[in-house]
């Protein structure tokens, strides 16, 4: 009597709730999901390519730009990958000021990512009030190199220059008002009966789940893997300081949500501890003008950004280019989830899932 | 026709009609700019600044610029049905106003030796509540033609959820005023009021379920946060209005708003007392509180007589109820995430209509057994 059809639906590239320019291909049926295929490619610059064609320093630029929310942490983990190949050992000083300004970067991450998610999900407010903090990060950033967005701050062998006089107390100024500033964010969300209804079950994924599809990151850890290359595998003075890495239970994305939040206040945790034990001396260490690695160099880094695993892999044939340059983006590999995650789920959920997943599309095309 | 046929039949009623129509538009306008104050002060912005003083023009800047915009038809669409779409939305809620009284006393003056009585109401329908119920419910044809009149995916997708959202909270907005059906003995509006003002109390008090009741259905009736899946601009781009440009978009945007004021109204003359002055239960100790701030002006030390002013009076006091509840509507949107189609409508068949039932027969039993 009646007759039903499929629709499908072509969410992006150009949509609001897309974050920049992903396409997803949705099949539904009334209201339901019944397949979603993410489209790509729509903001691909060629990171890769660029960065065998230009010398090491240069590449730190692009690097900028891939997580264009995460500026620093893409330019850590390239200059990082970078330092491997060479042997180049960094001064005490600037290991300790890459982990402030990398989680300062992570805090400013989170902060995006929860207000567009919550945004979203329809709640507008909060994403004014998570602005507002990360406005904060921004000038501190601002006070330290200049930028905002694309800081390329670190540099090969250290850090562009020391922190200028007084920043640290702007930046502990700011670590006291953090943890009042998610209370509030939390007043808005954590209880809520409708944020809870929206977000309790939504997307499920389970440990082996996101295991095998090489999720990472407050991803990973919030299905209950605690695993956190911070932790795993130290780089920069982590290994020296003290944190908790917060784990999930049910892997849904309210656990997700509160995995982020308590990864701002472990930040925070590590932000301070930083500073106090910030030892002086150089921020550079001495390296040639042109760096050159020995040929037949390979190295693969990971660092832990605030998407996850962000992983650089460089081979290099004695020149000042890499002959190889790879990037893992994590956003590429957790939005790969994002079509069995949807499927039965309804077209209000896609959005929450785009926001659950924290892709930036920069990070995903490369 | 006599001069007096004349001023009564066809001058007085064009004259409310005009102002009636006047002032709400003005409202409209206006509470688009409160809506963005108000909500930029709860999320530590200031809002629109640039145009006039504190942004006071920026409403009809927008008017304007809606007006000379131009007005996109996309190409296949069904062009009756496309253009008859807002104004099938705009014209139920733009009619419902007639019965909504806006104030208690008639205005009384001469003109040409006729005595003319000016109510601050269109018209007093014995069947005020019933006119209301039946024609605010008829605003979603807009919505829903204009959803699928624009032949597009999205606003189909707005459409549909619209028209399951209002199915189901048409009942029990229904439900929810049976309870002051019942305690008033009449459905007419300024009945209505009379009544509360006999009794000494609104009907908040013995129908605060139905008051909240109302007004959630209320919310979800006129499409606002918490409940705007239809234009959930996140997940529908802009919903059922998503092809619409220009002035036939402005057409769907004055509905919701003039809609927003109308359940205002609606709840302030149903549960609020309407024009009735706030006492705070004064009156049982000092019985001259409630007559004094019924028409203060009358008193020291203005000493104002005519019936004007009483009516200003009431006017202000409805005015200040109504801004109220839809202080409230702002309120909601800058503060909860919106639901989603599945949990609205279980809200709305397993919560609101069991509840409004529950409230109905509760009302009656009560009354009943006194």
């Amino acid at each position: 009597m009646f007759q039903t059809s499929e629709m499908e639906i072509n969410l992006g590239p150009q949509h609001p709730a897309t974050h920049g320019v992903l396409r997803v291909v949705l099949k539904l049926d009334g209201e339901r999901i019944l397949d979603a295929k993410p489209v790509v490619g729509y903001l691909h610059r060629g990171c890769e390519k660029l960065g065998e064609c230009r010398t090491y320093p240069q590449v730190v630029v692009y690097t900028d730009r891939m997580d264009y929310v995460a500026a620093i942490a893409g330019n850590l983990t390239y200059i990082e990958a970078v330092e491997k190949l060479c042997g180049i050992e960094t001064p005490p000083r600037a290991r300790y000021m890459r982990v402030v300004l990398a989680e300062l970067q992570r805090v400013a991450s989170h902060l995006v990512w929860l207000g567009t998610h919550a945004m979203d999900i329809g709640a507008l407010t909060v994403f004014l009030y998570c602005f507002r903090e990360r406005e904060a990060i921004l000038d501190l950033f601002e006070s330290y190199c200049g930028a905002r967005l694309t800081t390329n701050a670190v540099r090969v062998g250290g850090l562009l220059k020391d922190l200028p006089e007084g920043w640290s107390d702007e930046c502990r100024r700011f670590c006291e008002i953090l943890p009042g500033a998610i209370k509030e964010y939390e007043a808005l969300l954590t209880q809520n009966r409708i944020w809870m209804d929206r977000t309790r079950g939504v997307a499920v994924i389970s440990a082996e789940d996101a295991i095998d599809w090489g999720l990472s990151g407050p991803v990973l850890r919030g299905s209950g893997v605690p695993y956190d290359v911070r932790k795993a595998l130290p780089y920069e003075a982590y290994g020296e300081l003290e944190f908790d890495v917060p784990v999930g239970e049910r892997g849904d994305t309210y656990d997700r949500y509160l995995v982020r939040l308590e990864e701002m206040h472990q930040s925070r945790r590590l932000i301070l501890q930083a500073l106090d034990r910030m030892p002086g001396g150089e921020v550079r260490a001495k390296v040639p003008k042109r760096i050159k690695p020995p040929a037949g160099g390979e190295v693969y880094h990971v660092t832990d950004g605030p998407r996850g695993e962000q992983g650089v892999y460089l081979v290099s044939d004695g020149s000042d280019t890499a002959w190889r340059c790879r990037f893992r983006s994590p956003c590429f590999v957790s939005l790969q989830a994002l079509a069995d995650m949807s499927r039965g789920h309804l077209v209000a959920d896609i959005v929450a899932l785009i926001g659950t997943l924290d892709i930036v599309l920069g990070c995903v095309d490369r | 026709m006599t001069l007096e046929m004349l001023l009564r039949w066809v001058v007085v009623p064009v004259v409310q009609i005009a102002v009636v129509l006047g002032v709400v538009l003005f409202c409209v306008a206006y509470l688009t700019l409160l809506e963005r104050k108000v909500i930029a002060y709860m999320q530590v912005r200031l809002g629109p600044r640039r145009v006039g003083p504190h942004g006071l023009f920026q409403p009809i800047a927008d008017v304007l610029k809606l007006m000379i915009k131009e007005d996109i038809v996309p190409q296949k669409v069904d062009r009756l049905v496309y253009w008859l779409a807002p104004c099938i939305a705009l014209a139920p809620a733009v009619v419902a106003f007639a019965v909504i009284p806006f104030s208690g006393q008639p205005v009384a003056f001469d003109i040409f030796g006729q005595r003319i009585v000016l109510t601050p109401w269109v018209t007093d329908v014995n069947i005020g509540l019933l006119y209301l119920l039946a024609v605010s419910s008829l605003g979603v044809f807009g919505i829903v033609l204009g959803g699928w009149a624009s032949n597009s995916k999205y606003p189909m997708l707005g459409g549909l959820r619209s028209a399951a959202q209002m199915i189901s909270y048409e009942v029990p907005l229904g439900f929810s005023v049976v309870g002051v059906l019942m305690l008033a003995g009449t459905a007419s509006m300024v009945g209505i009021v009379h009544a509360q003002q006999e009794r000494g109390w609104w009907f908040m008090f013995p129908q605060i379920v139905g008051m909240l009741l109302y007004f959630v259905a209320g919310v979800a009736e006129t499409n606002r946060a918490p409940f705007d899946l239809p234009e959930a601009e996140n997940e529908l781009v802009a919903g059922f209005h998503t092809e619409y440009s220009g002035m036939k978009f402005a057409l769907f945007f004055l509905a919701e708003y003039m809609n927003m004021i109308l359940v205002a109204s609606i709840v302030t003359t149903l549960f609020l007392g309407g024009w009735l002055p706030v006492t705070f239960c004064l009156g049982y100790i000092w019985p001259a509180v409630p007559e004094y701030l019924a028409n203060p002006l009358a008193a020291w030390p203005f000493h104002f007589t005519g019936s004007l002013w009483p009516a200003v009076t009431g006017l202000a006091w409805f005015g200040l109820k109504a801004f109220l509840v839809v202080f409230v509507y702002l309120w909601l949107r800058a503060t909860f995430p919106r639901y989603r189609y599945d949990q609205l409508m279980r809200i709305g068949w397993k919560w609101l209509i069991p509840v409004a039932i529950a409230n109905v027969m509760v009302t009656a039993l009560v009354l009943v057994l006194w």
